[in-house]
């Protein structure tokens, strides 16, 4: 949550110089301090017990460790070249999903036939739980990078596609006829009524895909792999290292926040027209 | 009838399925010319505006209507995710996108100051000036307006109409006004027409009086119409 109240804060001061009826002040979240006690006492809990030995490290490591484990790996580069690897999995599987989505959901969105021949396939294979394609998967594209990459791109294609199509079919028919009277031809009325009246239907689907890409990728990784954050957590395991699983769990955990806060600046930008 | 014609509607038919909306009607409108179109809920009011806006081409019989159009319509319509000025720029499809063209049309319709403000944050009332404004912006030889204040309070109905008027005074295009309103038909028009149930004009009035109008000097008009409306129980005050 810290993350979108800093996103919330950076945005404040900029807003094109030219905000609208002025005394409509920008609503500004004030972090609330006193969220903050609970967590940090079960912070303060943790180490206790860590400490006095209740918790056991090869159960769970203590959070002081943990912070040692997180700088110790990071020095050494392994935390680094583990994230990069898992980003650029995620970065390459989500832009592959994406392309795919957006393609097949303007074209069954905008075209009837496109609609008929792309929409059904699409709802059908939805309904499959896509994780349970990992031995297919291994199957198909061995055990290498390929498989990993493809389980991010399907698990971002399908909620983004959904929300493109159902964005592009749900244009408000009044605001087409308005700008056909004023003689719009069917290209002027794409670029100013339907892809802008689609975006924030677009940009729920970019928000949830963006959530399974990570999903798909820890799964992925946990399943098999050999460079990668997964790699690091596994790797971990066999030597009981609780201490670096965690490290890699809150990497995975901060990376997502990380992502959904970019969303929400896209949204919030392109969205301005809607208020808050 | 004031100089050429810019709509001429020669044995217009509309057929939705079996049924005929509209049945041979003719319907001519002049250079300038106010015209007001009454008739009841469903008569095909609508209908007949949006085969003259071109928004429907399925019909038969001759359609003839020249000069740049121009719609409003009972919703505003305009794009939510536009500031306003550039909702009004729509209306000027490849003339350029000029702000300040937008801002004076504004200033028409009485929302200087509004450029920038999201559609979200005007009044209805603002919002079907915005329309307006938009419509205005291209300059229109006709200008096709669909219950333009249906949804208007009363007050700012009465506003809208010195608007109307005088913006028509200024620009002097032809006008097709649909309306349920007798008493702002009399009040605007040049020429009230009722269409009657069987999808045609039943019956014309020209109506000459100079404008600023008074309700009270076309009683006997009016008691006409509503008797072609079907609203008997007046018609012998
Ligand atoms: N797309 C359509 N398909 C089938 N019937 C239609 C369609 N559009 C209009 N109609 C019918 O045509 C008739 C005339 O409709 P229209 O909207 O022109 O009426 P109107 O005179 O504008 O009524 P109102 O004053 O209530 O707006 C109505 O009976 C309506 O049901
Ligand atoms: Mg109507």
């Amino acid at each position: 949550m810290t993350i979108s109240i800093a996103g919330d804060v950076v945005r404040a001061p900029d807003g094109q110089g030219e905000s609208p009826p002025p005394g409509r002040g920008r609503r500004r979240r004030r972090p609330d301090l006193r969220r903050w006690i609970s967590p940090l006492a079960l912070v303060v809990l943790w180490q206790v017990v860590s400490a006095t030995g209740l918790l056991p490290p090869d159960k769970l490591s203590s959070p002081w460790t943990v912070l040692q484990a997180g700088v110790d790996t990071a020095r050494t580069g392994e935390l680094g070249d583990a994230f990069a690897v898992s980003v650029g999995r995620v970065g390459i599987g989500f832009v592959l999903g994406a392309s795919v989505a957006l393609v097949l959901g303007v074209v069954a969105g905008l075209s009837r036939w496109g609609n008929y021949l792309i929409d059904p396939p699409v709802q059908m294979l939805r309904t499959l739980p896509f994780l349970g394609l990992i031995p297919l998967f291994i199957l198909w594209f061995g055990i290498g990078e390929q498989p990993k990459v493809m389980l991010v791109a399907l698990g971002v294609a399908f909620p983004l596609y959904l929300n493109i199509h159902s964005g592009i079919r749900n244009v408000d028919d009044q605001l087409i006829e308005a700008t056909t009277a004023l003689g719009y031809t069917r290209w002027e009325r794409l670029v100013h009524v339907v892809l802008p009246a689609a975006v924030p239907q677009t940009l729920v689907g970019l928000r949830q895909s963006l959530g399974i890409a990570w999903l798909a990728l820890i799964v992925g990784e946990t399943v098999n792999a050999d460079a990668g954050l997964g790699y690091l957590i596994n790797n971990a395991r066999e030597f009981l290292r609780t201490d670096v699983i965690v490290v890699g769990l809150v990497v995975y955990a901060v990376l997502g926040l990380a992502t959904d806060a970019v969303v929400r600046l896209i949204e919030r930008r392109a969205l301005r027209w809607r208020g808050n | 009838m004031a100089g050429e014609l810019i709509v001429q509607v020669e044995g217009l038919t509309k057929r939705f399925g079996q049924r005929s909306v509209l049945s041979s009607l003719d319907v001519r409108i002049g250079h300038g010319e106010f015209v007001a179109l009454l008739g009841r809920s469903g008569s095909g009011k609508s209908t007949l505006l949006r085969v003259l806006a071109g928004l429907d081409t399925e019909v038969e019989g001759s359609v003839r209507v020249e000069g740049t159009v121009s719609v409003a319509f009972q919703q505003p319509r305009i794009l939510p995710w536009r500031r306003v000025w550039r909702n009004v720029v729509l209306g000027l499809r490849d003339q350029g996108r000029d702000r300040s063209l937008a801002e004076r049309a504004l200033a028409e319709v009485r929302l200087d100051g509004h450029a920038d403000a999201w559609p979200r944050t005007l009044s209805g009332g603002e919002a079907q000036r915005v329309s307006l404004a938009r419509a205005l912006v291209r300059e229109p030889d006709l200008l096709l307006l669909d219950e333009p204040f249906g949804a208007l309070d009363a007050l700012t109905r009465l506003a809208m109409h010195r608007l109307v008027e005088q913006l028509w005074r200024e620009h002097r295009p032809g006008v097709l006004l649909v309306t349920h309103d007798v008493d702002e038909a009399l009040q605007l028009a040049d020429r009230v027409l009722v269409l009657g149930q069987e999808g045609r004009i039943v019956s014309e009035y020209p109506l000459a009086l100079a404008r600023p109008r008074r309700i009270d000097d076309q009683l006997g008009v009016r008691a006409e119409i509503l008797n072609d409306l079907g609203v008997t129980e007046y018609a012998s005050t």
